[in-house]
């Protein structure tokens, strides 16, 4: 098929994925009355949003004394002040109104005696500029992603958004002057190659945790806005710094939420000793997660895990009242049950810390538009959620920042576009002749190839180079290996065959797509973890230990920057981190401790 | 340890086949891994790429792998492959259009969702903070709004099979008196209006499959038996 034959359609905005980010841009855009499409692999209420367990973050203040500042404050600290800190203002700032939305939305938090929004402790949630746990994240029960989406997409039918269901994005569409024209993109039921041309284009595809073997995220977090943007140039902000979640199920990778340490949970060792007292005294088992994750693999490799092979630690909430597990804690029983062979009631949780969020992604400003490394903005494109970088997370994401980014910068980046299309009546710019070229060379070599690759031994071979190579704790010298190997890994999904030649819901070819994706988020992982000679946040290696002159490791003298990594060529540039608040002052760099 | 198990699985592509026909397999299962269904779908698939189902989370949360296990609707990601017995018999979900394997065309059920307008309805403009809620109020959607619409509830119902297209079925009614239930919702009775009806709501025979089947241990029957009770109740 050549690009010509390609059906065109129009629309005003083009969403690409429908999870929480992408769903409450779409209430922006329909409530305004652009014509928008919102393109997503899976039904709306089955985006990966619907897995966040413990709750969303906002300053309310319900229970006990709370500020938008400190919440600031706690997120430059979690980002171990990586974070830029006008995104980081702008984001807390908003956290009340875009929360209280939702409420009036339909969201059905549970709720305090008063009858208003319950909030519970989260790890790395303190009042007063890191004095002491204060509860703010507001929680439906432990499925406030659950609730959330299905609140978002709810308010969505309302609005009459327009769904492409099952549609899977495959390319970018850019002109010469690098402006973004829309998708080229695969209703995966009939096969059919459709582009999508847009005056604005909303990336909101999710995260990429599936570059990793042991991983919370579902299937469909394969990085595909990553890999998009990526081919088409745009550099990706930050992409060493991967969350590994604390309390994943042990050989499961499910996640347990931190809302279970919110309500009162401790994490045991073998002697029985609840050991976050040594690493972190103040905030304990609510210390940041990169800290938390870090003691627990600290003690399972100095012998003091749990289990016939001491692969992991318990999670204890066997001293909990057990009508407060199964009011707050209900889906946690259930996960348990279902996928550890235990009641939390009566016995712990084994847990392992298990990749969770990429910090990383392509670069926003916080008005949801994607930026240059220049901070000048990419013409008609947007990002928000899990794939943009605001950047608000920095090295090391707060638990329940993750659902209020999306909140914020979902309705951002929705304002934003209808702010320039309606203002500036921007016209459909013509899309250059070969605008398809590269989607349809990748599917044909796809539809060709013979003696290639498997797609699921190459992605398992990609996964478990990742899980080796840049782990919790990184090794120089496997880092160094583990570029080479992710750069053979490169070799083998160039030439990925399959089996399945059918256009109705081929499967095969969704997945082989999605690994063309997965391979370029690898790379960007690889080569900017090796290329960062500090630890910060999550990223910890063995050659810059906690020292005098670099406590924790960390070496802003030379390492205060963003990473850009450039797919041509694999290229590194940095940028600086954005000190300077929208309104208060400078969050000044500290050494970080719980 | 690793045994052999034996798998009757529906498979259809309308892009080959002139019919649908079940398709015997046998593939290596190793009980301390494998699991869950879902862990042994993604081995067989890894064997024949073929082979077509929809998966996310794989975690019972996303409501993507519903399918007719064993003559029982469930999700795959939820199933004991230890409590499954042999040949397991893998269908798609009864009573939608098959579009190829295990994958249905879901289109009647999610139109049966939207008509029951699937969103608070409130036009009192909102306050400044949160609208506020009691505990108690709180409690009355619980057993409600964790629908995962999966469908095998609906597809497990002999008269959603006849009437998709009149009967709204346990997970719209379900989630219809999901929005009945919410104090904050003020279209009650333009709710129960539209329900009132001999297909919409009154279909429903108390058969209860739906309730043996949910994989979330919901019970849309008693939801429907509220609603059907809150007609009674403004009637008189």
């Amino acid at each position: 098929m050549s690009t010509l034959k390609i059906p065109v359609r129009k629309f005003d905005a083009v969403i690409v994925g429908a999870g929480g980010a992408g769903l409450r841009a779409a209430i922006q855009l329909s409530e305004s009355g652009l014509k928008t499409a919102v393109l997503s692999k899976v039904f709306p209420t089955r985006s990966h949003t619907v897995a966040a367990q413990g709750g969303v973050s906002a300053s309310l203040g319900n229970s006990e004394e709370d500020h938008w500042h400190w919440h600031m404050y706690d997120t430059v600290k979690g980002s171990d002040w990586l974070g830029d800190q006008d995104a980081i203002e702008y984001m807390c700032r908003k956290a009340p109104e875009v929360v209280v939305e939702l409420e009036h939305f339909g969201m059905p938090f549970d709720r305090t005696d008063e009858g208003k929004i319950y909030q519970r402790p989260f790890g790395g949630h303190m009042s007063n500029f890191g004095e002491k746990p204060v509860r703010r994240a507001c929680a439906a029960a432990d499925r406030t992603g659950h609730a959330m989406l299905h609140a978002l997409y709810q308010r969505n039918v309302r609005a009459n958004t327009q769904f492409f269901v099952e549609w899977m994005a495959l390319d970018l569409i850019r002109d010469e002057t690098g402006q973004v024209l829309g998708v080229i993109a695969l209703e995966m039921e009939t096969g059919e190659v459709v582009a999508f041309h847009a005056k604005a284009t909303i990336f909101a595809t999710g995260g990429a945790g599936r570059i990793f073997y042991s991983s919370t995220n579902a299937f469909i977090n394969t990085g595909d806005g990553l890999g998009m943007a990526a081919r088409a140039g745009i550099a990706l902000e930050d992409m060493e710094f991967w969350q590994f979640h604390p309390t994943g199920v042990a050989g499961a990778g499910v996640l347990i939420t931190e809302g279970v340490r919110g309500e009162g949970g401790i994490l045991r060792n073998s002697d029985n000793e609840r050991f976050m007292e040594r690493y972190a005294p103040n905030a304990k088992d609510l210390a940041s997660r990169d800290i938390v994750s870090r003691a627990m693999v600290t003690e399972i490799n100095e012998g003091r895990g749990c289990g016939p092979n001491k692969d992991y630690v318990l999670l204890d909430i066997t001293h909990l009242d057990p009508a407060t597990i199964m009011k707050r804690l209900p889906g946690i029983r259930e996960i348990s049950i279902q996928f550890a062979g235990i009641d939390p009631i009566k016995a712990p949780i084994p847990v392992v810390p298990t990749c969770h969020y990429q910090m990383g992604g392509i670069p926003t400003n916080y008005r949801g538009e994607v930026v240059n490394q220049d901070g000048s903005v990419v013409k008609g494109f947007y990002a928000a959620g899990e794939v943009a970088c605001a950047s608000v997370h920095g090295a090391n994401r707060l638990g329940t920042n993750s659902l209020l980014d999306l909140l914020v910068f979902g309705k951002s980046s929705g304002d934003s576009v209808v702010e320039a299309i309606k203002q500036n009546n921007v016209a459909h710019k013509d899309l250059p002749e070969n605008f398809a070229d590269l989607t349809m060379a990748r599917l044909n070599r796809l539809e060709t190839q013979t003696d290639g690759s498997s797609v699921n031994e190459t992605r398992l071979e990609l996964q478990r180079t990742m899980q080796k190579h840049c782990g919790v704790f990184r090794f120089k010298d496997m880092m160094v290996d583990g570029v080479a190997k992710i750069l053979e890994v490169e070799k083998l999904v160039a030439k990925t065959e399959i089996k399945d030649k059918s256009k109705v819901w081929n499967t095969a070819r969704v997945e082989a797509l999605e690994l063309d994706n997965l391979i370029e988020v690898a790379k960007a992982t690889m080569i900017s973890a090796e290329a960062r000679k500090e630890s910060r946040g999550a990223h910890v290696r063995d050659d810059a230990p906690d020292s005098e002159a670099f406590p924790n490791g960390r070496n802003d003298a030379e390492w205060h920057k963003h990473s850009l990594w450039h797919r041509e060529g694999n290229k590194l540039s940095y940028k600086p981190v954005n000190m300077t608040p929208l309104s208060v002052e400078t969050i000044a760099l500290k050494t970080r401790s719980y | 340890m690793a045994r052999t198990m034996q798998f009757k699985i529906y498979r259809y592509d309308p892009d080959k086949d002139n019919a649908p026909y079940m398709q015997d397999i046998s593939i290596e299962v190793d009980d301390a891994v494998d699991r869950k269904l879902l862990d042994v779908l993604t081995k067989l698939k890894a064997k024949d790429d073929t082979l077509s189902y929809r998966r996310s989370c794989r975690e019972g949360i996303c409501g993507s792998d519903a399918m007719n296990i064993n003559g029982k609707n469930g999700l795959a990601c939820l199933t004991e492959i230890k409590e499954l017995k042999e040949p397991v018999v893998l269908r798609p979900l009864p009573g939608l259009p098959v579009i190829r394997d295990l994958i249905v065309d879901m289109t009647q059920f999610f139109k049966q969702y939207h008509s029951i307008k699937p969103y608070l309805i409130n036009d009192t403009p909102p306050p400044e903070r949160e609208r506020l809620q009691s505990p108690d109020d709180r409690e009355e959607l619980n057993g409600l709004y964790e629908c995962i619409l999966c469908a095998c509830c609906s597809t497990s119902c002999p008269s959603f099979w006849w009437n998709p297209d009149k009967f709204v079925g346990p997970a719209g009614l379900l989630n219809a008196y999901r929005f009945i239930a919410d104090t904050r919702d003020e279209a009650t009775n333009a709710r129960l209006d539209d329900l009132e009806d001999p297909y919409r709501l009154f279909r429903c025979h108390s058969i209860m499959n739906c309730v043996d089947v949910c994989p979330k241990g919901l019970n849309p029957t008693q939801a429907i038996g509220k609603i059907k009770e809150m007609m009674v109740r403004r009637a008189i």
